[in-house]
Order: structure tokens, then sequence, then C-alpha cells
């Protein structure tokens, strides 16, 4: 398991923006760099991360290797209905983790 | 004393020289042009003609680490009922283009940050598709001084 920070309100008004921060620990190799024996390393990156709430993937973004070790990604969604959303990273060599952070709406 | 004849000393300078500009083996997978650039926006946009405007990319004009450079995108002023359907970002000379591609909807606000490699002092363009099936580019000029993804 990979360490994961998500930063998301707990409490949101209907219909505001909320911000939400995710940071995931992650080598994120390219299969550019060359090791300690001179060979090139095996590609090893995440290369989807997507945000499920309220019924819907309200957020997805695919990542190539030139997104940064430990892939930080902040973006807003709607509050819409107090519920669970669901964070999950996907990648190379069968990665897959998910986060859940409940939300309440007022 | 031993004295460095003039010869030797000129074979030393020489040495020297042939080290700085010898590049790692790895520097080969740095483009040199931006076709495939060209080309992964084509396939982006479908063929259409990106307009430049409407998106702000923020990013810091020197980056002293290339592993990670702060990217921030903005499509501020969107009008009713008009949302971001996908930015794709696109850099010139890391190994491959693409560097992020990102799915928005009418639930999402048009603002993301992360953070990219680049493997060069580079252009960096961002193009946004919006609900109305328009295209719009930003660009970005970018100095490196550590370069990222190809040296070990």
């Amino acid at each position: 398991m990979a360490r994961a920070l998500v930063n998301a309100p707990k409490t949101a008004k209907a219909g505001e923006m909320m911000e939400i921060k995710t940071l995931i620990s992650h080598v994120m190799e390219t299969g550019f760099r060359p090791g300690m024996d001179g060979r090139i390393k095996p590609r090893d990156i995440i290369t989807e991360f997507a945000c499920e709430y309220d019924g819907e993937v309200v957020f997805r973004a695919a990542l190539h290797p030139a997104t940064s070790a430990n892939p930080y990604l902040a973006f807003e969604t709607r509050a819409t209905r107090s519920g669970p959303m669901k964070l999950t990273w996907r990648g190379d060599n069968g990665f897959e983790q998910t986060e859940t952070v409940d939300i309440t709406v007022e | 004393m031993t004295a460095v004849s003039r010869r030797s000393a000129l074979g030393i300078g020489a040495g020297a020289l042939a080290l700085v500009t010898v590049k790692p083996a790895a520097a080969q997978f740095v483009r040199k042009d931006g076709a495939a650039t060209l080309e992964a926006i084509r396939a982006f946009t479908g063929g259409k003609e990106a307009a430049p405007g409407k998106i702000v990319m923020d990013i810091p004009p020197l980056v002293e680490n290339g592993n990670s450079a702060p990217l921030k995108l903005d499509v501020p002023g969107l009008g009713d009922g008009v949302f971001v359907r996908r930015i794709g970002v696109f850099n010139e000379k890391n190994p491959l283009p693409e560097t992020v591609t990102l799915h928005l909807g009418p639930r999402t606000a048009p603002r993301v940050q992360t953070r990219i490699r680049l493997a060069d002092s580079q252009t960096i363009t961002a193009i946004a598709e919006l609900s109305d099936g328009t295209f719009h580019s930003a660009t970005a000029d970018v100095i490196v001084t550590l370069a990222a993804c190809v040296e070990g």
C-alpha cells in the first residue's frame, strides 16, 4: 500500500465548490532512465486517477511518465449530496489503491 | 619539480573537452523537434483548430528542478451551461509529448493543479476542449536548470 494523502472538506454547503487535494507516494519510474547497471529501468507509473462522487466520475486524469514522482493533483468539484467520495489510482504492475472520504453536505 | 610539456598540457585540455561534450546515452530520448507534439495535439483535438486564449496556464518561467515543476491550469469566464470537457498538456522535448490529460465535467471547476517533469527547456502547450466543441490553447516557455526523466 502506498501512502496517500487526501485533503477534502468534511462538510460543505450544497452547490459550493470543494477543493480536493491528493498526493500519493509512488516512484513514477519513467522507463527512460538507466539504473545502476546502465540498463534502462522498466516503466512503473500510475496511469490513471479517478474521483467518484454522488454516482458519477466527476474528475479523471490520465498520467504519463512526465508526471512527477509522488503525483499531486488538486481539483474542485461541486458539493451535491452527502456521501462517500472514492478516489482511485491505477497503474503499471497491477497497482491499484482506493481512498474514501465521507462528505457531509448541509 | 616535473615540468609539464606544452604537448602533454594540450593533450590534457583536449581530453577534458571530450569529457564535457560526451553526453549520457540516455539523452538520446530527448526529442529534437516538436513533430511528435504536433501529432499528439492533432490526435487530441481530432484535427480541429485550437484558438489561443481563454485557458490560463501558470508555470514558473524558470524551473530549477525539472523533476517537479508546479503547473496550474484555469479556464476562467465560461458562459452559463458551458463547461470544460478535457484539458490536455503537451510538451515539446520530453521523451513523450503527452504530459497529463484531465477529464473534467459539468460538476467540476476548470481549475486543476499538478506537478510535472521537464527534460529540457521547452515550450509547454495546454489545450482545453469545451462542451460547445471548441478548443482553446495556451503556451508557456520554460527554462529548466536541472533536467528530469532521462538521467539516472
